[in-house]
């Protein structure tokens, strides 16, 4: 039976619409700003600010960007520790959200316990810097990805996925006289696909967004990843003198400067941008059995 | 009799040790599995948590963390007795108290507007595009927001244009804050709208219904039917945030500083980063991040305790 609705009604759900056009406006026209912006002629952008006239546009922008040695080496070492770490961070969250879920394992309370305290409290900054440097793990690609590859959050979620894993198959496994390494390789693992791509997910993205563990740790400019790189582009207004001829380098600088931060902008978001909408129901997962507790 | 009790002591030994012993010879598989993540919580969340007794030392890192000298409570003292102490903590709670309050309600209005729209391919676009500013890196929020908000940039053209002459939003400390919190905003607002959107998908449609033959018009539905649904997830959002009212992150607000507006841009943890790691002073910057850390489970359990109280029960744990 369909509601009825009153002329109250009627008139709030005309304002809803116009609010959620207006949320989502809000949060498209500066991308959309960004993405033109980045497509102009630099003159032009300087002088008249964009323009819909096909002949201001040029590829200036992304040509110095992709010609920036720096922006490149970033782009490879963002991937190498973005899947490094989403592989370690997977791999120790399903190990011991499996563990702990299985009620043969004696001290599971002691262990709960030694993940959970983590959460509400921590050594601070300088303690943990302190112990990375003592470790000899300064200015090496571990020290980006082995402090944080323990999450308590991935290990919780894993534990409450294999929760709903049905002891049958386990049980049934075990008559047949398969070892626990037998069942945990041969019949939970091919299982667990969902939550594996789930926590690789989140765990890529974060660390490709993230700047902070590499500006601390990491001094030598070769191991540093895209965000510290775009830092230094969009934050620092530092233009990589390679990236201008050497001559009228100030001028030069001036009208590039711009264009390239445009551009340095839609060339590191776009991994992201184009993947999200593949895996937006993914995501949307990890946030729901998340909150399941 | 003394021999005869103490050979069954010793059977029962024998007993309870083949019985761990065939335990672990059936399980020590489970612990393997085990062993790494708590290997690495030893060793990066409960050494960080050792490593912060510096706090109560005069640390130098030539001695270490035992080899150096106790000083009590000194270095908090020197904290609360700095002239900057009072601007920065306030600036710390004010960032998060009017982040906290501006942003709460935001998602709750989204899930609740989203949940109007009935037909499902629209709603699903509409959060294609409200979830999206989430995968954008913190970087190039702040990156976007020095390029908009220049000088020269196209908000201030705007301005130029009304007024003759531009806002100098990033250098000037009165605009930090709200710039910091409406970008925020803008990230996140859709995001942190899923868990209430999920959970009003979950109404049964015939509550609606019967409302509606009873006369209810949309905004008493919302109210009797849709609100009291998300109360409870309200709450437990609502300790978590407040929680971490004093955990605010220091990637941002670092990012966002400029020279001019650091009177209300330096909050506790971009200090304890400057005058830890750009000055070296480990101890007297451990000792601020601890302090900070303590009124963070102090405010969690407070607020918790306090939601349990109003909310008839319900609390986080």
């Amino acid at each position: 039976m369909p509601i009825k609705h009153s002329g109250l009604d009627r008139f709030i759900i005309v304002l809803n619409a116009i609010f959620l056009t207006l949320a989502v406006l809000i949060i498209v026209l500066p991308l959309i700003y960004v993405v033109i912006a980045s497509f102009m002629d630099p003159s032009v952008l300087l002088s008249k600010g964009l323009s819909f006239n096909l002949s201001d546009w040029s590829l200036e922008g992304y040509i110095k960007i992709l010609s920036n040695p720096a922006m490149i080496r970033g782009f490879g070492n963002s991937v190498l520790y973005s899947v490094s770490f989403a592989m370690i961070t997977v791999l120790v969250s399903i190990c011991a959200g499996y563990a702990l879920s299985d009620d043969r394992l004696k001290g599971k309370g002691f262990f709960m316990t030694l993940f959970i305290i983590t959460m509400f409290f921590g050594g601070g900054l300088i303690p943990t810097y302190l112990l990375v440097k003592n470790l000899g793990l300064l200015d090496t690609v571990w020290a980006v990805i082995i402090p944080g590859a323990v999450n308590v959050w991935n290990i919780i979620l894993s534990r409450t996925f294999f929760k709903g894993v049905p002891n049958e198959m386990k049980e049934a496994a075990n008559v047949d006289g398969a070892s626990e390494m037998r069942i945990f390789f041969s019949v939970v693992l091919p299982l667990s696909k969902p939550i594996v791509f789930v926590l690789a997910l989140y765990a890529f993205v974060g660390q490709w967004n993230s700047y902070f563990d590499a500006m601390i740790y990491l001094d030598n400019p070769n191991l540093h990843p895209l965000q510290l790189v775009l830092r230094s582009i969009l934050i620092q207004n530092q233009v990589d003198p390679g990236m201008i001829s050497d001559q009228l380098a100030m001028a030069e600088m001036k009208r590039l400067s711009e264009i390239i931060k445009y551009a340095a902008i839609v060339v590191s978001s776009l991994p992201l941008i184009v993947m999200y909408p593949f895996f937006q129901k993914y995501f949307e997962k990890g946030v729901m059995v998340g909150s399941l507790k | 009799m003394q021999n005869l009790i103490e050979a069954e002591h010793r059977t029962m030994v024998s007993k309870h040790k083949s019985s761990l012993l065939d335990y672990l010879k059936k399980y020590y598989f489970l612990y393997i599995l085990l062993a790494p993540a708590v290997i690495l919580t030893l060793i990066f969340k409960y050494g960080p948590m050792y490593g912060a007794i510096i706090a109560f030392k005069d640390f130098s890192p030539i001695k270490g963390i035992m080899g150096s000298e106790w000083v009590g409570l000194y270095n908090f003292e020197k904290f609360l007795s700095s002239p900057n102490f009072e601007v920065i903590f306030m600036n710390t709670l004010k960032l998060s108290f009017f982040g906290l309050i501006l942003s709460f309600p935001i998602p709750i209005l989204l899930a609740l507007m989203l949940n109007q729209i009935r037909r499902a391919g629209v709603k699903k676009n509409i959060q294609l595009f409200l979830y999206a500013p989430n995968f954008i890196s913190v970087v190039v929020v702040v990156g976007m927001l020095f390029i908009f908000l220049s000088p020269t940039g196209p908000i201030n053209q705007f301005f130029t244009w009304l007024t003759g002459e531009p806002i100098m939003f990033m250098s000037r400390p009165e605009y930090f804050r709200s710039i910091y919190i409406l970008s925020d905003i803008w990230t996140g607002a859709g995001w942190a709208s899923i868990i209430y959107v999920a959970a009003l998908a979950n109404v049964d449609p015939e509550l609606h219904n019967a409302a509606n033959l009873d006369g209810a018009n949309l905004l008493q539905r919302i109210r009797h039917i849709d609100l009291p649904t998300i109360r409870p997830i309200m709450a437990i959002v609502f300790i978590l945030a407040a929680g971490g009212i004093m955990s605010i992150g220091f990637e941002k607000a670092y990012l966002m500083q400029t020279a001019m507006n650091l009177p209300t841009s330096e909050i506790i943890p971009t200090y304890v980063y400057k005058i830890g790691l750009q000055s070296g002073d480990y101890a007297y910057s451990a000792a601020v991040g601890l302090f900070n850390s303590i009124i963070n489970i102090v405010l969690l359990v407070t607020v918790n305790f306090t939601v349990k109280k109003l909310n008839e029960g319900e609390g986080l744990y």
